[in-house]
């Protein structure tokens, strides 16, 4: 292959790649900050699709408005998920939460089974590509990397600069200790659930402007968040958008090269290898 | 002692022999027993092709019942949720015909599980018409009571190569499917027919079901500079790959896509969704002439004004599937397993899905030989999206749009 | 091991199981049990890894599909006989099983977890691209392959009685090795791994021979559960949610008890069956099932092995 197609599909691995950080995000930061693994992951995704999908096509909104509003609502249900299912496993082994999580996601697609079916939705965004030569790149996917980029920059700021942010990154480090400073580490943990719930949203809401989906799709990317939390570093945010990224570029490199019917496999491959090797992930900067 | 155990073995074949008869429901009813994928991946369909099922069911009761040998017998169903798996298809199954005492058997949706529900039907010898499977593997294992209605996958792109040879002799195709059972039996049958037709296959590759972004694969469709698509798998493949086509403006001229673009969701997707089009074992515009029941036209009418919606292939599917079985069991005068089989067995006609014969021969006892696909494609029709069939000619209800 | 009740009783229920339908020529109740037997297996050895050793193994479903594929291989392509080819598929498996450990047994707790699942995919995308297992496709018995058991039916009841006797092994296995000091070194590793290996107990060895050794009951279970079945696909011999419903079982009936798995995966399987049946709930069966299992993880981790073995210590005696 050319080597403009090999440039074409690099720059939308990278592309694809940042939502897919983005949605990996929440996972590691739930895993980071309290040692919850959220199965229920993939389903948030999905009801940020969703919520795209009546925010535009039922109610007429523009697309991207859904954005804020995933976030907002992605953060309430968090917070309401913590104290019915979370709260009382915290502390509790690993095994322990991948179950809670695990019903919680079963619970919620059976229920969104009932009301939608497994039928397909797709909501129609147009946005201006950008063309060179014979590759065009989507114009919702550039979108949705720089939103992707942008939340991302936004969570840092929250994180670092917030007193809520620091407090959450003084209980993911030592919670006792964060006790004894005073800070209500209950709430704080709320909080940091309802966080990753909403970046799982509004990653669902970013993936729906890009791509038809149903009520399973969140399978497939709750599987690739997994990887792209193990590349990137357990509770490390930023570590997630350039996993994400890693793991856009393997798709894209692979593609040109071999069959595409090998993705998966050099992706789990990959996936497994690393964590032989690098168990705390590749782009091991400190936490936070 | 050899006086005792005759005894004993008359008793007991007495008693089996009545076990075994099938159980004639005190109130004059022919059960019918099948699974249906309610939850998990295939429930869009299956909920289709049940609701086929249900429409012939509640227009045969209300004229009275079935008439067998002079008596009339209402329908009635029994089904479960296969959870679109096939861990308790045997289970269910073996439910269906040993507790509810089923006489007859539609099969679950999709191929995988038509298969292991085969087991239990030859098993205890009860007819099963499959719907909604178009892998031939199932019918090769040597049964003697199963029995198709849809177009083998073989058959599914035939149409469209043909169609596309006509248009474009020198069309480049990519091949692109999905790697499951069905793309994968299409895609062998494809491949034999390019060889046999002198057309060339550019690029000819399987993507995992669980792909979420085409953008890499259709960058080297383009990079193959190709002229023609072949290819998707199930909805959602087929509606995301239209999509990003569309949005990576791919410029492939001819694009036919597997199963996606037949529902009327499909429309959703606007512009991305014009000059696509798909191989389908019905249309609502197809015009055969029944032997008997209702024309494509009415079907489609009755269907609409009860469920608000209008019937894709598998609904006419589910539907056609009543109509073949109560056709060969008022031809049988009977509702014995072994009669109603060889009654189909003799079958040829012709209903508002099109012509259904089955193959007898035991080492494909069951393939439907008669019926042919249509390929249908979206096209602009006074500013709405609309679908036509535009192959074969003899079918055909609008020129194909290139 | 035989002098306590335990093992009798194992031997005596799954004699029960095994005879029961048989002689009622009950062979709805039969197709129930045979899923709850293939349930128990796949709990009782998951329960080595989880409830003796202390490591979950999320993609435990590997070793099932694996010894699935090997025995229905054996059997279509090469003409087998079912014995046989099932133990190939639980030696064979076995031994691949080691070999994964080798790489990832190092890790621990989420990160082995993590690790087990990219196994499981991995494997299933290398099966599905896989041409002489037939591919996405995967192998499709011919009836006749039940002619040398004398027609399905025969074959049937065949399938049923080996998969009670593999399921009794599960269970006789998962005794023997909890009163064997491979167990006990088993169970130290499972309270701390670090303290353990301090006091002598070989970790890495230990650790290797465990997930071997749970994976070929599954394995042997697999190929004679997928050839019963008929056919043998990708996504239907490593499936991700059953295996993550053999968890359940083993966390529901109660981790570390050997007839807490076993009765985990029974209550789980009728219970499925159940719902799956009931009309008024099969629409909502997904929402009940992950209910329920929400209820006892926030509120019953013990188990039911946990709060019967608190509120009768008694019956400690008597069920392991």
């Amino acid at each position: 292959m050319g080597m403009t197609a090999i440039l074409a599909s690099i720059l939308d691995g990278v592309l694809i790649g940042a939502v897919y950080g983005l949605a990996a995000m929440g996972l590691t930061l739930i895993w980071g900050v309290m040692n919850v693994i959220n199965l229920a992951h993939g389903a948030m995704i999905v009801f940020g699709m969703f919520g795209l999908y009546f925010l535009a096509s039922a109610l007429g909104l523009p697309a991207y408005s859904a954005v804020p509003i995933s976030i907002v609502s992605g953060f309430a249900c968090g917070v309401v998920l913590y104290w019915l299912a979370v709260h009382r496993i915290i502390g509790r082994p690993v095994l322990m939460s991948l179950l809670a999580t695990f019903a919680v996601n079963m619970v919620l697609v059976g229920i969104g089974t009932a009301l939608w079916t497994t039928s397909p939705f797709n909501v129609s965004v147009t946005l201006p590509g950008i063309t060179w030569g014979d590759y065009t790149f989507t114009g919702t996917h550039i979108m949705a990397a720089v939103l992707a980029g942008v939340i991302a920059g936004l969570l840092y700021l929250f994180l670092h600069h917030t007193r809520v942010g620091k407090a959450i990154r003084a209980v993911a480090s030592n919670r006792e200790a964060a006790e004894l400073s005073g800070i209500p580490t209950t709430q704080i943990l709320s909080m940091a659930f309802g966080l990753g719930v909403a970046l799982a949203a509004v990653s669902g809401t970013l993936i729906a402007t890009m791509f038809p989906f149903t009520v399973l799709s969140g399978d497939a990317y709750q599987l690739k968040s997994f990887v792209v939390t193990v590349l990137g570093g357990l509770g490390n945010p930023a570590g997630a958008l350039l996993g994400g990224i890693a793991l856009g570029l393997v798709e894209g490199l692979t593609t040109p090269f071999m069959p595409v019917s090998w993705t998966p496999i050099i992706e789990f491959g990959l996936f497994v290898l690393c964590l032989m090797t690098f168990p705390r992930g590749i782009f091991a900067l400190s936490k936070g | 002692m050899k006086f005792a155990r005759t005894w004993f073995g008359l008793v007991l074949g007495a008693a089996f022999a009545a076990g075994a008869t099938p159980a004639l429901a005190a109130d004059d009813t022919i059960t019918i027993g099948f699974t249906a994928s309610q939850t998990g991946k295939l429930n869009n369909d299956s909920t289709a092709q049940m609701r086929g099922f249900e429409l012939w069911r509640d227009e045969v009761n209300a004229t009275g019942g079935l008439k067998v040998g002079g008596k009339q017998y209402q329908i009635k169903f029994v089904s479960y949720d296969d959870e679109s798996q096939n861990t308790r298809v045997q289970q269910l199954y073996t439910r269906i015909i040993v507790q509810d005492k089923a006489q007859f058997l539609f099969s679950p949706y999709s191929s995988g599980l038509v298969a292991t529900a085969a087991i239990v039907s030859e098993q205890y010898g009860r007819v099963m018409i499959t719907t909604g499977g178009a892998e031939e593997k199932p019918y090769r294992l040597g049964n003697k009571y199963l029995f198709q209605l849809y177009s083998p996958a073989d058959q599914y792109l035939a149409g469209a190569l043909q169609a596309l040879k006509a248009t474009n002799p020198k069309a480049k195709i990519a091949f692109v499917y999905e790697d499951d059972p069905f793309s994968k039996a299409v895609a062998q049958a494809v491949r034999r027919q390019a060889t046999k037709e002198g057309v060339a296959l550019s690029l000819d590759e399987s993507y995992s079901g669980s792909t979420t972004d085409f953008g890499p694969i259709i960058n080297k469709i383009i990079a193959d500079k190709a002229d023609a698509l072949f290819g998707g798998g199930h909805y959602a493949d087929g509606a995301t790959l239209a999509r990003q086509l569309h949005d990576q403006k791919a410029g492939v001229k001819w694009v036919t896509l597997l199963v996606a673009p037949d529902s009327p969701n499909f429309a959703t997707l606007g512009d991305a969704a014009r000059g696509i089009s798909v191989p389908s074992q019905w249309e609502p515009q197809v015009s055969f002439r029944p032997d008997f029941g209702p024309t494509a036209a009415e079907f489609t009418k009755r269907f609409t004004d009860k469920y608000k919606i209008a019937p894709g292939y598998h609904a006419a599917g589910g539907y056609a599937a009543g109509l073949i079985l109560q056709h060969a069991i008022e031809q049988a005068g009977s509702i014995e397993p072994a009669k109603v089989a060889e009654a189909l067995n003799k079958t040829d006609v012709t209903t508002m899905f099109g012509r259904t014969k089955f193959a007898t021969d035991p080492k494909e006892h069951g393939l439907q030989i008669g019926h042919e696909m249509v390929l249908a494609q979206w096209q602009m029709k006074g500013g709405k999206l609309v679908k036509e069939v535009i192959w074969p000619k003899a079918a055909k209800t609008a020129e194909i749009a290139y | 091991m035989w002098r306590r009740p335990f093992p009798w009783l194992v031997v005596a229920v799954a004699l029960g199981v095994a005879l029961v339908p048989y002689w009622t020529d009950d062979v709805e109740l039969r197709e129930g049990l045979v899923l709850a037997a293939v349930y128990v297996i796949l709990a009782s050895n998951l329960n080595l890894m989880i409830g003796y050793a202390g490591y979950v193994n999320f993609g435990n479903i590997v070793f099932f599909g694996l010894g699935g594929y090997v025995g229905v291989y054996l059997v279509s392509e090469w003409h087998w006989p079912l014995l046989p080819a099932a133990i190939a598929g639980g030696l064979a498996v076995s031994a691949v099983a080691l070999l994964f450990g080798l790489g990832i047994l190092r890790l621990r707790g989420a990160f082995f977890a993590l690790a087990t699942i990219g196994i499981n995919e991995a494997v299933r995308q290398l099966v599905t691209n896989f041409e002489p297992w037939g591919g996405a496709t995967g192998i499709y018995l011919s009836f006749d392959a039940y002619a040398p058991l004398g027609g399905p039916m025969q074959a049937l009841w065949l399938a049923y009685f080996l998969i009670v006797a593999v399921m009794a092994l599960s269970l006789l296995a998962s005794y023997a090795i909890r009163n064997s000091k491979f167990g006990l070194g088993l169970l130290a590793i499972g309270q701390n791994e670090d303290a353990a290996a301090t006091l002598g107990v070989p970790t890495p060895l230990f650790k290797a021979l465990v997930y071997s050794a749970s994976a070929m009951l599954p394995a042997v279970a697999g190929a004679i559960y997928f050839f019963k079945l008929g056919i043998i696909e990708p996504t239907g011999a490593f499936n991700l949610g059953l295996s993550i419903e053999a968890i359940v079982m083993v966390m529901l009936g109660g981790q570390g008890t050997v007839i807490g798995p076993a009765l985990g995966a029974f209550l789980y399987e009728e219970l499925r069956g159940a719902l799956l049946t009931t009309e008024a709930f099969s629409h909502f069966q997904l929402v009940i099932a992950g209910a329920l299992l929400l209820l006892i993880v926030l509120f019953v981790p013990g188990g039911l092995m946990g709060f019967v073995r608190r509120r009768w210590p008694r019956l400690r005696w008597w069920l392991e």
